[in-house]
Order: structure tokens, then C-alpha cells, then sequence
């Protein structure tokens, strides 16, 4: 048996043999896609809405009839204005429609519980769109590649480019600075073994965890979450897999860097999740930061991989679009890898 | 005779902190040298050094004929090592460690098992437990026993007892006997004194330097000086007393008595009747034999 082989036999039995963990890892991806996929959403459903009208007549009549058969709206009928208030205070109305005739105009005025920023927002832009209908020159909207903005395109590619920084560095790096605190890392520095053999022992295993785990998520999110499956999905595999060797590089760098498994676990878990989390461009959008935190999200690996997801799975346009993104990842993961093995060595 | 460690000069720090102070002592083939001192001695550094896991400040060190800093990957074939702390893995079986090790040094477990088969037929009979499920004693043993699946020249042993019950410990000194009669040369420490006795050859280091390096017997006989064993009904003022005569160089406690060195000219006589005349009853003094604890003593005692 080659002293490769036998590296690699001996991390995947101490993967195995480490239930809690392995079960977590797999577990782990597959509920964070069901759940970003399915109940956590950022679509507005179920806006409450009363009306406050000074005179009825047909255009008012016609007006509420299309709140009333809006999927999107609960019409909770007329009331007084001086109602209005406590209804939104007790939270029974989310939106409040006031329509007043000035001569023979028709006017609206919309007050909204902007208590929540983010349903005050989208709830006024439904409630425009449909008294807009009502004008002479109607708006065409048309969403391309995300026809029913379904949330779960948007969180998938975040998801992947969060999971697999926690698997490949997180992991990697607490495995390789457990050896070096229970002192095994020393009998294998001083076996014969080539220091690079230690590394792509370690670091393989890992290798082939993230890719079952790409598998299963991509299953996952072409059947459940009803991702558009086209040949591009090839494309994402290779950048996927790009990805996942830069982030497996990080872990060997963070391994090099400090001595036990906690401070490992601190450095990938703030240094690298929270970035991830938030400035990666997953939640919130990159053009909306203040330009030093858009010129910090360059450094962050997940943020060009999660663009780059968005445009290969998403809109699955071909590789030429995502070169920008490409080049960036191959780049870091080369320069990484390198740092990464020179420091490791370095004879301490 | 070749040297099969051979030191020279060497000189470790650590910032402020010189852990290794010009040390040069050398271990002949085949021989088995006790590496004696209290912790924080150096004898760690020493070992990192050997096994080429750290380099040197100043100074040359060869193990097996071959230079620490120029030579590390040749060393690494030829050195069977073992840290102070249980190193294999403890979520792996008996058998898969002794596999596993075999295999970073391109060997087979059946290659050398008649090497280890005397330390291993204990163990041989429960090979799928978990290492971290062994006791102290049976992980010392295989501990051994992969340091030595690839039958290495040079075998250096970083307090391997620490930690390990009074029977066990007796068994792994006659396992290394029986090692060092096949010819491969030991360096072991221990910061347990009886243990030096079992060498041929003991170096003893304290802060970092060489203090002296003989074989036991040598060593005791040069200790030069008059040891007493010293009793008395109530011990802590009876060293305080003690101490208090002139011609007592050093006083300290040993086992159940008390140790004195003396000057050439000490009476244990005129010594019992000056110390009932300070109050103290049932007072007894006999020579005794020194040992290598009454050297270190000394010898670390003149340092200061």
C-alpha cells in the first residue's frame, strides 16, 4: 500500500469513526437549502389592507374589486379614517388606502406600518403597481430568469458558497491542528514522508466529502427547490470545484497560522463565515454597501463564487460571462495553495 | 567504535530563554545512554533537535552518521522516535496504528515483527481496540512498537515512563535491554532518578547544560563527598538544624530520612550530641550509599 493510499485510508477512518460530525456535515447543507428554500423567503404574501373612501363611485368600486381578488392582498373592507390608526397599531391592517376625490380627480394616499422596513417597502410598491394598472399607460414588467422570484434562486448559490468555506476550511484546518496538538503531526514530520504527501493526504478526503456534498446539494436543488436544469450545470460543477479547493487551501493556510483547534475554529468561523454571510452579497446586495466594505467583499472568495453560481445557475448563461469570476478564484486558490505549502515547510 | 549520536556545540534559544547551552556529549553504536534531568532541563529541544524537527542555533548534531540540517531526510528513516506525550492516534485500533506507521516508512508489519513480538504479544490479543482505549502501560507499548516497525539504528525515547505505573515501567526498561542487545542504539530520558541506574551510559543536563556524562557506577564514585543518612523524631527542625552546621554542605530530604553532604572532617558523634544539645531527640546518623539523585544534587547545586 503507497503511503498516499494509506494517509487517505487513515483520514477517512477518523471521518467515519467521528459520527457526530460526518452526520452534521451532510445533514447540515441539505437542511440550510430546505430552509432558505422554503421558509425563510423574502416575498410578501398576505398584505392587509383597508380602505378609507371619502365617495363612492364606480372607479372606487373598481379599484378595491382588484385589491379584493389580489392573491397578494387580504381586503379587510372600508372604514372610517379616524379608525385607520389603532388598526395598524394592533397590527389587523398592514396598509391603509385612502382615496379622496379633489374636484373630479381622484387621489390616493397610502399609509403603511413601516414598523418592518423591508414588508413596508415591497407591500407600497404592490399596492402602487396596482393602482398604476389603473393608468393610461400601463407598465410591462418582465423578470427574466426568475419569472416568479422565488427566493430559493437567489439563497442557493449563497448556500454553497457558505458550506463549503465551513466544510473545506473549518474542517481541514481543525483536523490538521488536532494532529499537531496531540503531537501526531511530529511522528509523521519525522517519518520519511514528504511533507507535500502529508498535505494531499489530509487535504483529499475532505476533497471528496465536498463533492458528495455537491452532489447531494444539486439534487436537491434541481428536483425540490425546481432550479432550471440545463448543460450549464457542468459549468457549475468545475467552478464548484474550483471553489472547493481555494477554500481547502484556506484551511491548510489557517492550519499553518495558529496551534489548537480553537483558535482554528475562531479564525475560519469570524475570519472567513461572517464575511461570507456578510459581505459575500448573499443576503445583502454588494452595490448597496458603503464603497470601503465593496472593496473589502473583493477579498472574499464566496463573493465571486456566489456571482459567478448566480450567473451559471440562475440565468445559466455560458462560462464566457463569469470570466472575471473565474480568473479571481483561480487566482486566490493558486496564491493560497502556495502560501499555504511554503509555510508549512518551513521547518518551525 | 562509531558514534551513533554525536553532538557538538549545540546551542538552542528561545527568545531570552537558552534551553540548550553548548551541549556536546556522544553515544556510541549499540549503547544505551539515559538522558538524566528535571523537567524543564532542555531534554526535549534536545530531542526536537536530533529528530530534526527544529534546527539548532549554533553547534552540529549527526544522528546514524548523518547531519540534522543537512542530511534531515536520510536521519528520518533511520531513527525510531517517541514523544513525551501519547502521539498515535487514539481513534484508531491497535492493528491500524502499527499498519499505518509500517506504511510511512514503506515496510510491512510482518517485515520486523520478530522485533516487536516481545513487546507486542500482550497486546496482540486485543488488535481492533481503540488506542485511546488501551491503558497508560499498553499505549506505551505500542507506542514502542511503531517507533520500531521499520528497525530503525537510532531509537530516541522522550520520557517514555512518564506517567506509566512502577511495574510497566520496570517491563519497558527490560524490553529496551532487550532492544540494545540486538544492537540498536537507545537515547532515553527520565526525570526519574531510579531509572538511571538501568543505563549504561547516563548524561546528566540541568538548565540547558551538560553537567556530566559516565556510566553509573563512575558517577557515584566521583561524587567526591561524604553522604549521611539522617533521622530524628521530628524532621523539619532537624533540617533546620542541620543546616545550620558548618560542616554540612547540603541537606535534603530522601525517601523517609534526610541526605547530608558532608566536609572530610564531619564526626556523626559530635554532630548527634551538638544536635540533642538544639533540642532534638532520637537523632541517627549512618553513611550511606549515594546515588545518582545525591550527584544531580550537587551538581545542579554548584551551578547556582
Amino acid at each position: 500500500m503507497s503511503i498516499f493510499v494509506s494517509m487517505i485510508r487513515k483520514e477517512t477512518l477518523h471521518l467515519l469513526r467521528d459520527f457526530r460530525t460526518i452526520t452534521v456535515v451532510l445533514i447540515m447543507p441539505l437542511v440550510l437549502l430546505l430552509l432558505f428554500g422554503f421558509a425563510i423567503s423574502t416575498e410578501v404574501n398576505d398584505v392587509k389592507v383597508v380602505a378609507v373612501v371619502e365617495r363612492h363611485t364606480d372607479d372606487t368600486r373598481q379599484l378595491l374589486e382588484k385589491f379584493r381578488v389580489n392573491s397578494y392582498f387580504t381586503f379587510k373592507g372600508t372604514v372610517p379614517f379616524n379608525e385607520v390608526e389603532p388598526l395598524l397599531r394592533a397590527g389587523k391592517a398592514d396598509a391603509a388606502l385612502v382615496l379622496k376625490y379633489d374636484g373630479d380627480r381622484l387621489c390616493h394616499q397610502i399609509i403603511v406600518d413601516a414598523s418592518n422596513t423591508n414588508t413596508a417597502q415591497t407591500s407600497t410598491a404592490y399596492i402602487e403597481g396596482v393602482l398604476r394598472g389603473d393608468s393610461e399607460m400601463p407598465v410591462i414588467t418582465n423578470t427574466l430568469y426568475n419569472p416568479q422570484l422565488k427566493s430559493a434562486y437567489n439563497f442557493v448559490p449563497g448556500i454553497m458558497g457558505m458550506i463549503f468555506i465551513l466544510i473545506c476550511a473549518m474542517m481541514t484546518s481543525v483536523s490538521i491542528v488536532s494532529e499537531k496538538e496531540t503531537g501526531s503531526m511530529d511522528l509523521l514530520l519525522v517519518s520519511p514522508v514528504r511533507p507535500r504527501t502529508i498535505i494531499f493526504g489530509k487535504l483529499v478526503p475532505y476533497f471528496l466529502l465536498s463533492c458528495i456534498i455537491l452532489v447531494l446539494m444539486l439534487l436537491l436543488s434541481y428536483t425540490v427547490l425546481g432550479l432550471p436544469f440545463s448543460s450549464s450545470v457542468f459549468n457549475v460543477i468545475w467552478v464548484t470545484i474550483l471553489y472547493i479547493l481555494l477554500a481547502l487551501s484556506l484551511g491548510l493556510l489557517i492550519s499553518t497560522l495558529v496551534d489548537n483547534q480553537v483558535a482554528a475554529l475562531l479564525v475560519s468561523g469570524v475570519l472567513l463565515m461572517l464575511p461570507v454571510i456578510m459581505l459575500s452579497g448573499m443576503i445583502f446586495p454588494i452595490d448597496n454597501m458603503p464603497v470601503v466594505l465593496q472593496w473589502f467583499s473583493g477579498v472574499i472568495p464566496a463573493r465571486w463564487y456566489i456571482s459567478a453560481m448566480r450567473t451559471l445557475m440562475i440565468q445559466q448563461l455560458p462560462v464566457s460571462y463569469v470570466l472575471t469570476e473565474i480568473t479571481v478564484l483561480a487566482g486566490m486558490a493558486f496564491a493560497v495553495m502556495m502560501l499555504a505549502i511554503g509555510k508549512f515547510n518551513a521547518k518551525h | 567504535m562509531n558514534n551513533a549520536i554525536d553532538i557538538r556545540g549545540i546551542t538552542k534559544k528561545y527568545g531570552s530563554l537558552t534551553a540548550l547551552d553548548n551541549v556536546t556529549f556522544s553515544v556510541p553504536e549499540g549503547m544505551m545512554l539515559g538522558l538524566i534531568g528535571p523537567d524543564g532541563a532542555g531534554k526535549t529541544t534536545l530531542y526536537r533537535i536530533l529528530t530534526t524537527l527544529l534546527s539548532p542555533d549554533a553547534g552540529t548534531a549527526t544522528v546514524a552518521g548523518l547531519d540534522t540540517v543537512k542530511d534531515y531526510k536520510g536521519i528520518r528513516a533511520e531513527i525510531g522516535y517517541m514523544p513525551e506525550r501519547f502521539s498515535l492516534y487514539q481513534d484508531l485500533t491497535v492493528n491500524e496504528n502499527l499498519h499505518f506507521f509500517a506504511s510511512l516508512f514503506g515496510v510491512k508489519v510482518e517485515d520486523n515483527y520478530d522485533l516487536i513480538a516481545p513487546i507486542f504479544h500482550q497486546l496482540s490479543k486485543f488488535p481492533n481496540r481503540r488506542a485511546g482505549a488501551l491503558s497508560g502501560g499498553m499505549k506505551q507499548k505500542l507506542a514502542l512498537g511503531c517507533a520500531l516497525i521499520h528497525r530503525p539504528k537510532v531509537l530516541l525515547l522522550d520520557e517514555p515512563t512518564t506517567g506509566v505505573d512502577a511495574v510497566s515501567r520496570s517491563e519497558f526498561w527490560d524490553m529496551l535491554a532487550t532492544l540494545k542487545e540486538k544492537g540498536i542504539t537507545i537515547l532515553v530520558s527520565t526525570s526519574y532518578m531510579d531509572e538511571a541506574q538501568r543505563c549504561e551510559r547516563i548524561a546528566l543536563i540541568d538548565k540547558g547544560r551538560i553537567l556530566d556524562v559516565n556510566t553509573p557506577e563512575k558517577l557515584v564514585e566521583g561524587l567526591g563527598e561524604h553522604i549521611y543518612n539522617v533521622s530524628a523524631e521530628k524532621m523539619y527542625p532537624l533540617l533546620e538544624a542541620l543546616r545550620s552546621l558548618p560542616e554540612v554542605k547540603n541537606c535534603y530530604t530522601f525517601g523517609a530520612t534526610l541526605h547530608i553532604a558532608t566536609e572530610s572532617g564531619f564526626h556523626p558523634a559530635d554532630a548527634i550530641r551538638r544536635l540533642s544539645d538544639m533540642g532534638l531527640t532520637d537523632v541517627k546518623i549512618y553513611p550511606a550509599n549515594g546515588d545518582i539523585e545525591d550527584l544531580f544534587i550537587k551538581l545542579a547545586g554548584n551551578g547556582e
